[in-house]
């Protein structure tokens, strides 16, 4: 072996090993949960609302919540976000403007969960009188998702070749039929994409929540929009910090199913960009 | 008319009249105007924010300010440098065209691609696959299939923007001859760098130079009797 291969040896084995690293403290917190969690996952876990302070029975109510609440980011967050992203490709000049919101919709990103949850408990809660309920959580998550999925639609239009729109353009498409069937269909898989990442985020986060719609306690299920509800990440936060006497194991199992929840979530869109795929034949 | 990118003078007042049925052949060296003249026609530098013109362009004794977009190119179809598919199937392709003028009866875009595909010499090498995907056909195969693609829509005019710049000898020869049989229903302009191509093809011709119109007229007599000493040395090949 001469030199050069030794030094593109040694360079490979360190990036490699850098990579590693990246991955070990995922790998390692998943199968400490797993590890700790699973065998407290059972049926009746999954099923039942808790009991006796918490201590016992289910953690049912606190999934149907998370649930509700990722349905309704996502029916805010979605349309408005990709409509704003086509909107800023495909039609805005490119004017000051313009660059305004591109600047705002990346800086917005930046922001602490828990300012996005003041925001919306102020707005939404007290001033729109929502109150604490899942169409205000749900608002307040949306709010916090919008930023990723426009930018990562975003993104996904931008990678689109201009040559497409090029070639609809001169056959006399308009600018809608241009974006409806030459632009967005090669857009999809990267627009899913994003919106999950956004929603599995969304997902974990306690900050917005916890003044807008999570309940410390509420066995029963919601029965309209205005209701509270009770939420994964909020649940997993008072087992662990507000009572006393807790046993862990029922800490690592709601991890473990909110962890699970999310990878769900992943596993769908990974599913759907594949099928997305098998349309692109560029 | 006079064109411009941003502060850059792209065409120094062009004027030209084209006459229906004929082939237009624009020579000229690299930057010197002839794409932008031929986007001009059906307003495609305007999808570029910087673009800005002076002057008017009739088509038919309509200016084509008042023409819709939409409407203006479908009239007036264009054929790019490079063939370019969209990633769809081969009768996707061309019935796209069709699809955004409202045409939804299966039948009829059946019948319009057939007819397409054929005018484009192309049907023969892919009806039997016509639902494979575009991307797999040859560099020559996709370039007639973007002719058929225009012609799916049923313009008046075609405009070629070096239409041969990628394809090989006996490709070209058969988008040539393709020309060749659309004249007697379209109007054509072919810009090209081949001036070969275009003394094959043109019945007249136009030569740019820097964004000037310096000669234009009957394609034999541009080629044998040049008026202008800056013809006779880019098509002898002294420059350029």
């Amino acid at each position: 072996m001469n030199a050069a291969k030794i030094r593109e040896k040694v360079a490979f084995s360190i990036l490699g090993l850098i990579t590693l690293f990246v991955v070990a403290p995922i790998l390692l917190v998943i199968l400490y949960i797993l590890k700790n969690g699973i065998g407290t996952v059972s049926w009746e876990f999954v099923t039942q609302a808790p009991r006796n302070g918490m201590k016992e029975g289910g953690i049912f109510p606190a999934i149907v919540g998370t649930i509700l609440l990722i349905t309704g980011t996502m029916l805010f967050s979605l349309p408005v976000g990709v409509l704003a992203a086509i909107h800023l490709v495909e039609y805005a000049r490119d004017n000051f403007f313009t660059r305004l919101i591109k600047l705002s919709v990346v800086n917005l990103s930046g922001i602490p969960s828990i300012v996005y949850g003041l925001f919306g408990f102020t707005l939404f809660v007290v001033f729109l009188k929502l109150g604490t309920s899942i169409l205000a959580g749900s608002l307040t998550l949306a709010i916090m998702s919008l930023p990723v999925i426009i930018t990562a639609t975003k993104e996904a239009l931008e990678s689109v070749p201009a040559s497409f729109r090029e070639i609809s353009f001169s056959l006399g498409a308009t600018r809608w039929q241009t974006v409806r069937y030459c632009v967005l269909p090669y857009a999809l898989p990267g627009i899913l994409t994003g919106t999950v990442l956004s929603l599995s985020r969304a997902a974990g986060e306690t900050a917005p929540i916890l003044f807008t719609v999570a309940a410390f306690y509420l066995p029963r299920l919601p029965r309209t929009v205005f209701d509270q509800v009770m939420a994964l990440p909020y649940h997993l936060y008072v087992i662990s910090t507000q009572v006393p006497n807790m046993p862990l194991k029922l800490s690592f199992a709601t991890a473990f199913v909110l962890i699970a929840l999310v990878f769900l979530m992943n596993l769908v869109s990974v599913i759907l960009r594949a099928h997305f795929r098998k349309k692109k034949l560029w | 008319m006079s064109c411009y990118y941003g502060s850059v003078t792209v065409l120094k007042e062009v004027s030209i009249e084209i006459h229906s049925n004929e082939i237009l052949g624009i020579i000229g060296p690299a930057n010197s105007g002839k794409t932008t003249f031929l986007r001009a026609l059906n307003r495609l530098n305007f999808l570029n924010t910087s673009y800005a013109q002076t002057g008017e362009i009739f088509f038919r004794s309509q200016n084509i300010k008042n023409i819709s977009d939409n409407i203006l190119r479908k009239k007036i179809g264009i054929i790019f440098a490079l063939p370019q598919v969209l990633p769809v199937s081969i009768f996707n392709n061309v019935a796209y065209g069709p699809k955004v003028h409202g045409i939804t009866d299966k039948e009829t875009v059946g019948q319009i691609v057939e007819g397409a595909l054929k005018k484009a010499y192309l049907w023969d090498e892919v009806k039997d696959r016509l639902n494979e995907p575009a991307v797999k056909l040859s560099g020559g195969q996709q370039q007639r299939l973007c002719i058929a693609r225009t012609l799916a829509v049923e313009p008046e005019v075609i405009l070629y923007d070096e239409p041969c710049s990628g394809l090989d000898p006996i490709s070209t020869a058969k988008v040539e001859d393709a020309m060749q049989q659309l004249k007697q229903d379209y109007t054509q302009i072919l810009v090209t760098n081949n001036t070969k191509q275009a003394a094959r093809v043109s019945e007249r011709c136009g030569f740019f130079l820097m964004g000037e119109l310096v000669e234009i007229g009957e394609t034999n007599e541009l080629f044998t009797n040049p008026r202008d000493k800056r013809t006779d040395d880019y098509i002898t090949g002294r420059f350029g």
